[in-house]
């Protein structure tokens, strides 16, 4: 570990939260893919999704001017992020709130059982939440003594069934309609035995598992969407409900926030109101957006605080190209339409960040050693770039960490070579011609090539290459 | 036109019917090809596998090689999106300001072989005869860095004696990708075994595009199949004429093992 | 130091030099005030989203909220007009009653704030005539009530007509999920049932 003085960016700390897999995704991906059952789920979701998606952008005239302004306010946002910040902080705490700083995974999880010991409450409910996930509050807070309930239906999914999330929207969306209703017989209490597959009727189980939960329980923490530096104001978007109890019924709100969720104006709102939903769930709108202010007298949660989270983003922010992937709003566009995770699913990524955009996040947030195969975790097909909503160039963010990957030395040693060869054309075709007869040798290719003949013929070298035949014209 | 050929080093050293094919379809509508004898690799697999710094003299080489040109043309999306995307970033990451500005010229008169025909030579009907059943498969870089469109396939319509026949979920990745495939090669196989399904379900002879790239990927496939299946660059397709078609690649896949 | 100067310092380190130019933000979006309203837009996305719409004069509202729930108990905010209540409903005035019991009354109605037609989308903002939060979430059918000319025709209109100090809920059809193969299927923890009545001075259409 290299040293690293006070005030210069740093990466998420290891030991805590979920940001780093036990395997290289080639091997988690490898066993992924012999899930035939996750395979046909994730196919079908993300065929679904996609014709959903693609159907409401369409009806919109003004998309790609949407996209435009999306990305160049998010590129203002990183440039001024400090000031906003503290634009912010102001806002917030002049309307009644409290806002907290937390520089590390560490800092935000006592800072938050910390406040939740001063209620004297045994137990939270939760709003679905990329930042929790990403610090590991849930197990920080079982740690205490505290009992977290995730109150999304996908979450709940995934917390009864002592499972992993593998996707930012639908953490749940490697179980199909008859899994989820088995973990449901198995794990919900006071469940009814006759419950069937059927969406409506598992969504009902889950609103009265909940419901006494909502009404009983008086801390809530939830993430946001979206916070705005101008009015203090912050945004959660979301269709269940869950959202607006969290929000609406406890005591105490506790919202835990990446740093780089802040957007400068109130009308700045428009241009992602717009854009999250129609590139996330397929909606020209989700059924529920919540905004609140600080504290509303006699209206809601009378204590409320916002945790600012850096956790590795001040360390993504360092890198000009890099940063890119703070541009993020949490859409899940292109985990569903790369060609990857529809195969992998999101549990190979390691992290909670699954998919293209967790693959050039994560290993920025965590330091590249840490992430080291994710950013080769795509055949830079070009299809997250399209469906991103704020335009984050993934494949050229994906390249330009490649190059900051450490690299294996014999393939380092051999692409140093190649170079030379191919900068000398004399060099280069003598090397055409030795390929030619090397491949007399046989089909089949050393390590790690044999990854190829695996499951691929190779062509044979032709009898003369094309400069060959140039010269002979 | 005097049109130089960046030949790609993959079509040079493994698929020179693709560029002899371009070879040959552009001097029969009346253009002098010629062949700049110092190219060698666009450096692509350099700057995608993540060493931009020995990607660095392969760019300055191109730019220095291709700069005298006014029309260069490739047999491939893939090292065009390269030169287009990749080359000025390349250079500008080494502070190389002035090469920078020298790739984007070069760029900007660097064109895949279905852009220059109907954009800059603007024709569609080459004249070109291939009586089989036909899939085309859009290659990401083509479809996605070069937004060709539909170029190909208003080029494939025109030739005569061709059936086109519409590839299912054609804009999907083969899971080529370059050192994708044999890095992550579980998920680029089980990429190759969906677009696989689909090129079977076409019930077509042969499976076309713009890169050899993808075309030994899914071709190495299909023939690993015993499929029955050929792939055949476009630039064969549109290079055939009456008496003289081209073969397409089956001829020279091996068995792996 | 603080936790707060180390992150701000640390960020002011990643960023360097401030750019000359700060860049500008392209808007070239339809704004607000761009596109006329339609109304029957917004009843087809509406129902669209699974709502129920109906369209009546402001004399007859009280007919509709008769129909829809008629015979059972609801929660209403103390600002709502009270002629919009039928004789057959037995209303509940929210003054600072309990969750408990917003929970166990039938349902709830109030005014709105704004309306998006583009997206089927209603504007609450806690006003009198709308209430606390919490009772147009409790209750299974939400009658919401509201005027043509509060009805606007995109996001950024409505953007632009809001009160960010107000807390505010957009409301797009009923309590949804899309959660179990990302298919979108009502009826989760909000109200499961959403009429909305338009009113529109004059008319006295059903629907």
């Amino acid at each position: 570990m290299t040293r690293t003085f006070l005030g210069m960016p740093a990466t998420a700390p290891r030991g805590v939260g979920n940001l780093r897999g036990e395997e290289s995704f080639p091997a988690a991906a490898r066993r992924a893919l012999g899930d035939t059952q996750l395979r046909r789920n994730l196919r079908h979701a993300t065929t679904t999704i996609r014709a959903k998606s693609a159907a409401v952008i369409g009806e919109l005239p003004d998309w790609a001017q949407l996209r435009a302004a999306g990305s160049a306010i998010k590129t203002d946002v990183m440039a001024r992020l400090p000031e906003l910040l503290e634009q912010l902080e102001a806002a917030v705490a002049a309307a009644g709130g409290t806002v907290h700083w937390a520089a590390d995974a560490l800092e935000a999880n006592r800072i938050v059982t910390d406040l939740v010991r001063a209620t004297g409450a045994q137990r939270v409910m939760k709003v679905k939440s990329m930042a929790t996930q990403e610090i590991g509050l849930n197990e920080a807070l079982e740690a205490a003594g505290i009992e977290p309930v995730e109150t999304d239906l996908a979450e709940l999914i995934v917390q009864l069934g002592r499972d992993r999330p593998s996707h930012i929207l639908v953490p749940a969306i490697h179980r199909n309609r008859a899994e989820i209703r088995e973990i449901f017989l198995r794990e919900m209490p006071g469940v009814d035995p006759a419950l069937t597959d059927e969406p409506a009727v598992l969504a009902a189980a889950a609103r009265r598992h909940l419901r006494e939960t909502f009404l009983s329980t008086p801390v809530a923490v939830s993430g946001a969407n979206f916070a705005v530096a101008e009015t203090g104001s912050l945004a959660v978007v979301e269709s269940e409900g869950n959202g607006r109890m969290c929000l609406t019924l406890p005591e105490t709100l506790i919202t835990v926030m990446g740093v780089e969720k802040v957007i400068p104006t109130w009308a700045d709102l428009e241009v992602f109101l717009q854009l999250l939903p129609r590139a996330s769930t397929g909606e020209r709108m989700n059924p529920y957006t919540s905004m609140w202010t600080g504290v509303t007298p006699g209206d809601g949660p009378q204590q409320v605080h916002l945790v600012l989270l850096d956790n590795g983003r001040s360390a993504v922010l360092a890198d000009a190209v890099g940063r890119q992937a703070l541009h993020c709003i949490r859409c899940s566009a292109c985990l569903n339409v790369c060609p990857v995770y529809e195969r992998t699913g999101g549990h190979a990524y390691g992290s909670v960040y699954p998919g293209p955009i967790g693959a050039v996040l994560s290993p920025q947030l965590t330091g590249m050693p840490d992430n080291a195969s994710l950013p080769y975790a795509s055949s830079l097909c070009g299809a997250c770039y399209d469906a991103c909503p704020v335009m984050i160039n993934i494949p050229e963010l994906l390249v330009h960490l490649r190059g900051q990957a450490p690299h294996p030395a014999g393939e380092k040693a051999a692409m140093g070579a190649a170079a030379y060869t191919m900068d000398h054309p004399r060099l280069y075709a003598a090397a055409q011609r030795a390929a030619g007869l090397a491949r007399l040798a046989g089909p089949a290719l050393p390590p790690p090539l044999n990854g190829w003949t695996a499951s691929r013929d190779l062509p044979a070298a032709p009898p003369q290459t094309f400069r060959q035949w140039w010269a002979e014209r | 036109m005097r049109i130089a050929l960046f030949v790609t080093c993959l079509a040079d050293t493994l698929f020179p019917e693709a560029a002899k094919a371009t070879v040959r379809l552009l001097e029969r509508l009346g253009h002098e090809v010629v062949f700049p004898a110092d190219q060698t690799c666009c450096g692509q697999m350099h700057v995608n596998t993540g060493y931009p710094d020995d990607a660095l003299r392969l760019v300055r080489r191109h730019v220095r090689v291709f700069a005298p040109y006014d029309v260069v043309v490739a047999p491939s999306g893939s090292c065009v999106g390269s030169v287009r995307h990749q080359h000025a970033m390349v250079a500008r990451r080494a502070g190389d300001e002035r090469l920078a500005s020298r790739a984007e010229e070069v760029a900007r008169r660097t064109y895949e072989l279905s852009e220059l025909l109907v954009d800059v030579l603007g024709v569609t009907d080459v004249g070109a005869y291939f009586p089989h059943r036909v899939t085309y498969h859009p290659t990401c870089h083509s479809l996605r860095m070069l937004r060709v469109a539909d170029k190909p396939l208003r080029l494939l319509r025109e030739v005569r004696g061709l059936e086109l026949v519409e590839l299912p979920q054609a804009e999907q990745c083969c899971g080529f990708g370059g050192t994708f495939a044999v890095k992550n090669a579980d998920t680029s196989t089980a990429m190759l075994a969906d677009k696989m399904r689909n090129v079977l379900a076409t019930r077509a002879e042969m499976c076309t595009a713009g890169d050899s790239s993808c075309l030994m990927h899914i071709g190495g496939g299909l023939s690993r199949l015993r499929a029955g299946v050929r792939t055949v660059h476009l630039a064969e397709i549109l290079a055939s004429i009456e008496g003289a078609e081209t073969a397409g690649e089956r001829d020279r896949l091996e068995v792996g093992s | 130091m603080t936790a707060r100067d180390l992150i701000l310092g640390r960020l002011r380190v990643a960023l360097g030099e401030p750019p000359a130019d700060p860049a500008a933000v392209p808007r070239d979006y339809r704004p607000a005030g761009a596109v006329a309203v339609d109304l029957d837009l917004l009843v087809h996305r509406l129902t669209d989203y699974r709502a129920t719409v109906h369209r009546c004069a402001d004399a007859d509202v009280a007919q509709v909220v008769d129909e829809v729930l008629g015979g059972r108990r609801v929660v209403v905010p103390p600002g709502l007009p009270r002629h919009w209540l039928p004789a057959t409903v037995a209303a509940v005035t929210d003054e600072n009653l309990t969750a408990a019991q917003i929970a166990a009354v039938d349902g709830v109605v109030t005014a709105a704030a704004v309306a998006v037609a583009e997206t089927g989308t209603i504007v609450l903002d806690a006003a009198p005539d709308q209430g606390r939060r919490v009772i147009s979430l409790l209750p299974d059918v939400h009658v919401c009530v509201l005027r043509a000319d509060q009805v606007v025709a995109t996001v950024p209109d409505a953007v632009a007509r809001v009160d960010p100090g107000r807390p505010l809920t957009w409301i797009s059809g009923p309590s949804a999920t899309s959660d179990i193969e990302l298919n979108r299927v009502e009826g989760v923890h909000g109200p499961r049932h959403l009429h909305v009545v338009v009113v529109s001075a004059g008319a006295a259409q059903h629907g």
